[in-house]
């Protein structure tokens, strides 16, 4: 089965505290973090779009994979804020890679997974001989509408992934599942300018359910342990969501929290589970293995089981990892903040 | 007057997000016949209690509903009067076995609030209220009741913040012994006052919650009801009237109209306040539960904080009050209301309330009110056996 080559990541500098946010919408901020499980979000710049964290964060894990760019056959690129409703973010990014004109491309959408799907294709791809190498992104500049729950979560980031032939990659793909349904939790009409979403009933018959099943499902099909795994990433809505998901298959603190990047940097939406695989594989170890569950509205999740190669340290000092972006922040105010997201020009 | 309760049924109450409008009202009235061993060919008539289905589920004609539920082409008829919907439905029923022309009637009350967002559920609800004075200008039900809440603390300022919040504690309290219950979790006055304000002085905790649920019960006349071996009966029966506005009111500080629906059930059952041993009252709000309290005459008008801060109201106390978990705990889910009221006073008369069981449980009172206080129903339970 196909692995992975190369892998990169990005995150803007910008940050803003739930407390100035807590501030604005008259709430009680302490309140907020404990309830949502984390403390500030990324911000994009103001020039700053999901293009733009996709170049970024694929020149990142192009830099680790070390191989001819010109032998990508595909580009795929999962987002809910693609900057154009006609025109794709995967050409452009293509473009600005310099990976030549020989390539398949599209955009996809899955709510928070869309990214992850992207992975299944060009695994799927690469298996079938269709293509030598693959490019999937996840990457958002999630919207919030102001004064709505979702402004102290929606964030900024994402992450790349160069998908190969496992001979060559620094974490084979050993398996992967996806569990979907018809479940209306989290959407945004075409022309709206934000996303709406049913309250609680994003919990459990949503994020619960699908992440659960599709992670029981790949357990079965693997038939491995909870405890077999080094690191495990659920998606992150919060902080709260993946601890509780983890603490129902036994998962210990140690296992989630190199992955679990959502307590520093908010809800990174197609990027986030994402970005907890490259935070994972920033620090693993070879031959470590690492379950990542992720999970878009509407409602799906696709499950991956991964182990780490020989190869995973000889590149983890090739880009700049998840922890060197997050690290390297500014705080915006709130007037700054409604200015970075176009709020006000 | 002597009208049986022959079953009971309930649904759970909460965000019930995997059961629809006909799929919750089908639960109570199958658990409800289940209960009292019938079948649906003997239901004579069926009253359905229910304010808001139109707007929010685009669903009325509930009538008709409830008997294609149970495949019947008996007279059936949806009740509307705001929050005291089913309350009134169970006053319909009693008329017409009375009346003598109906011997079994169902009476259901169902609400299915959550599919829609908070603001269409305020909106919907401010149908209660008068829509060309209140509602046009902006004014909410939370809203509504802080005004009748301030002008109350104004005038007895012995009801202080803390003892307004035991209403919402004790209620909690009640609501986790209470199986079918929205909130099962115990609070402090410190949870109360520390929530976040809704319309001062009501914070989150004074009031009720957006609920869906379905309840359902049986009654009978006297003859059937014996044959039945029923020892649960309404035997009095008050409905009153006020005005639509609240600015219209003579008072803020009390609901009239509970007060004359009680005194006219009181009479009908020969019973007066002291001998009633536990009542299900309309606690919308924390400030609703009291004047409730003083209407029904189980405290002088001012003086309703005294059981509260004696904590005389829990079940094992002098006048326990909303034992089921109250709208606040149990939930509100509107049409439901006053089912859910005669289900828990049925229970408690016939010793099935288990961990907040009143203790020798005889008389028991509903008190069921519709909008800022337009329409009160007041029902009396007995044990006759």
């Amino acid at each position: 089965m196909a692995g992975i080559i190369g892998f990169g990541a990005y995150v803007p500098k910008y940050r803003i505290k739930a407390e100035t946010i807590a501030e604005v919408q008259n709430a009680n901020a302490n309140a907020i973090k404990s309830g949502l499980g984390l403390t500030e979000k990324s911000v994009p710049g103001k020039d700053e779009d999901t293009v733009t964290i996709s170049t970024m964060a694929a020149r990142n894990a192009l830099a680790r994979s070390k191989i001819n760019k010109k032998e990508i056959g595909a580009v795929y690129i999962g987002s809910e804020s693609h900057p154009y409703a006609v025109k794709p973010s995967s050409g452009i990014v293509a473009e600005s890679l310099d990976i030549g004109n020989n390539y398949m491309a599209v955009d996809t959408e899955f709510a928070c997974k869309a990214g992850s799907a992207t992975i299944q294709i060009n695994a799927g791809l690469v298996d079938s001989k269709m293509i030598k190498y693959g490019l999937s992104i996840g990457a958002d500049t999630s919207q919030a509408e102001p004064g709505n729950a979702l402004e102290y979560s929606a964030a900024a980031g994402g992450a790349a992934f160069v998908i190969g032939n496992n001979s060559e990659s620094v974490a084979t793909i050993d398996y992967t599942v996806s569990f979907t349904s018809d479940t209306p939790d989290f959407w945004r009409r075409a022309m709206q300018p934000y996303p709406s979403h049913a309250g609680r009933f994003t919990g459990d018959p949503a994020y619960f359910k699908h992440v659960t099943s599709a992670t029981k499902l790949i357990l079965e099909k693997s038939n491995m342990k909870i405890d077999e795994f080094d690191h495990v990433i659920f998606h992150m809505p919060n902080g709260k969501f993946p601890e509780r998901v983890g603490k129902k298959f036994g998962v210990t603190k140690e296992q989630l929290e190199v992955g679990l990047v959502v307590k520093r940097i908010g809800n990174t939406y197609s990027g986030s589970s994402l970005l907890g695989l490259a935070a994972v594989l920033d620090k693993a170890k070879s031959n470590q293995k690492i379950l990542v569950t992720s999970y878009g509205s509407g409602s799906g999740s696709d499950s991956f089981i991964l182990t780490t190669t020989k190869k995973i340290e000889e590149v983890q000092n090739l880009a700049k990892t998840v922890d060197d972006y997050i690290e390297r922040k500014e705080y915006v105010s709130y007037a700054k903040y409604l200015k970075h997201m176009e709020e006000i020009h | 007057m002597k009208v049986g309760v022959l079953g009971i049924g309930i649904t759970q109450f909460g965000e019930i997000w995997n059961k629809g409008l006909r799929e919750l009202l089908l639960e109570s009235q199958l658990a409800a016949l289940n209960d009292a061993k019938l079948s649906p060919n003997q239901i004579d008539a069926i009253y359905t209690g229910n304010m808001a289905s139109g707007s929010l589920s685009g669903q009325l004609h509930l009538g008709a509903m409830a008997a294609e539920n149970l495949n019947l082409d008996k007279p059936s008829i949806r009740v509307e009067g705001a929050c005291a919907s089913g309350g009134l439905a169970i006053r319909q029923a009693v008329h017409a076995i009375e009346s003598g022309q109906v011997d079994i009637a169902m009476v259901n009350g169902i609400e299915k609030m959550t599919d829609v967002d908070t603001g269409q559920v305020t909106t919907a609800l401010m149908g209660a209220g008068d829509e060309e004075i209140e509602g046009f200008n902006g004014l909410t039900f939370p809203g509504l009741y802080a005004l009748m809440a301030n002008s109350y603390m104004n005038k007895f300022p012995n009801l202080t913040r803390d003892i307004l919040a035991e209403v919402a504690v004790k209620n909690h309290f009640h609501g986790v012994r209470n199986s079918y219950c929205q909130f099962k979790k115990e609070i402090t006055i410190d949870t109360v006052k520390n929530a976040t304000m809704v319309a001062n002085p009501l914070t989150l905790f004074d009031c009720s919650p957006i609920t869906d649920g379905s309840a359902t019960i049986i009654l009978a006349n006297e003859k059937v009801s014996k044959e039945m071996k029923t020892d649960v009966f309404i035997t009095g029966s008050g409905l009153a009237n006020d005005t639509l506005s609240l600015s219209r009111r003579k008072s803020l500080t009390e609901i009239p109209a509970g007060k004359k629906a009680a005194e006219i059930a009181y009479k009908q059952a020969g019973v007066t306040a002291d001998k009633i041993n536990f009542a299900e009252v309309h606690d919308c709000f924390t400030i609703a539960e009291i004047m409730a309290t003083e209407a029904l005459g189980f405290a002088k008008f001012g003086e309703a904080y005294k059981l509260y801060s004696n904590k005389e109201t829990y079940f094992d106390g002098k006048i326990p009050i909303n034992t089921s978990g109250g709208l606040k705990a149990c939930g509100h889910p509107v049409g439901a209301t006053g089912l859910k009221q005669a289900i828990e006073a049925t229970m408690q008369l016939r010793g099935e309330a288990k961990d907040r069981q009143v203790k020798n449980a005889e008389v028991g009172v509903t008190h069921n009110v519709g909008g800022s206080g337009a329409t009160a129903v007041v029902h009396v339970f007995r044990k006759v056996r």
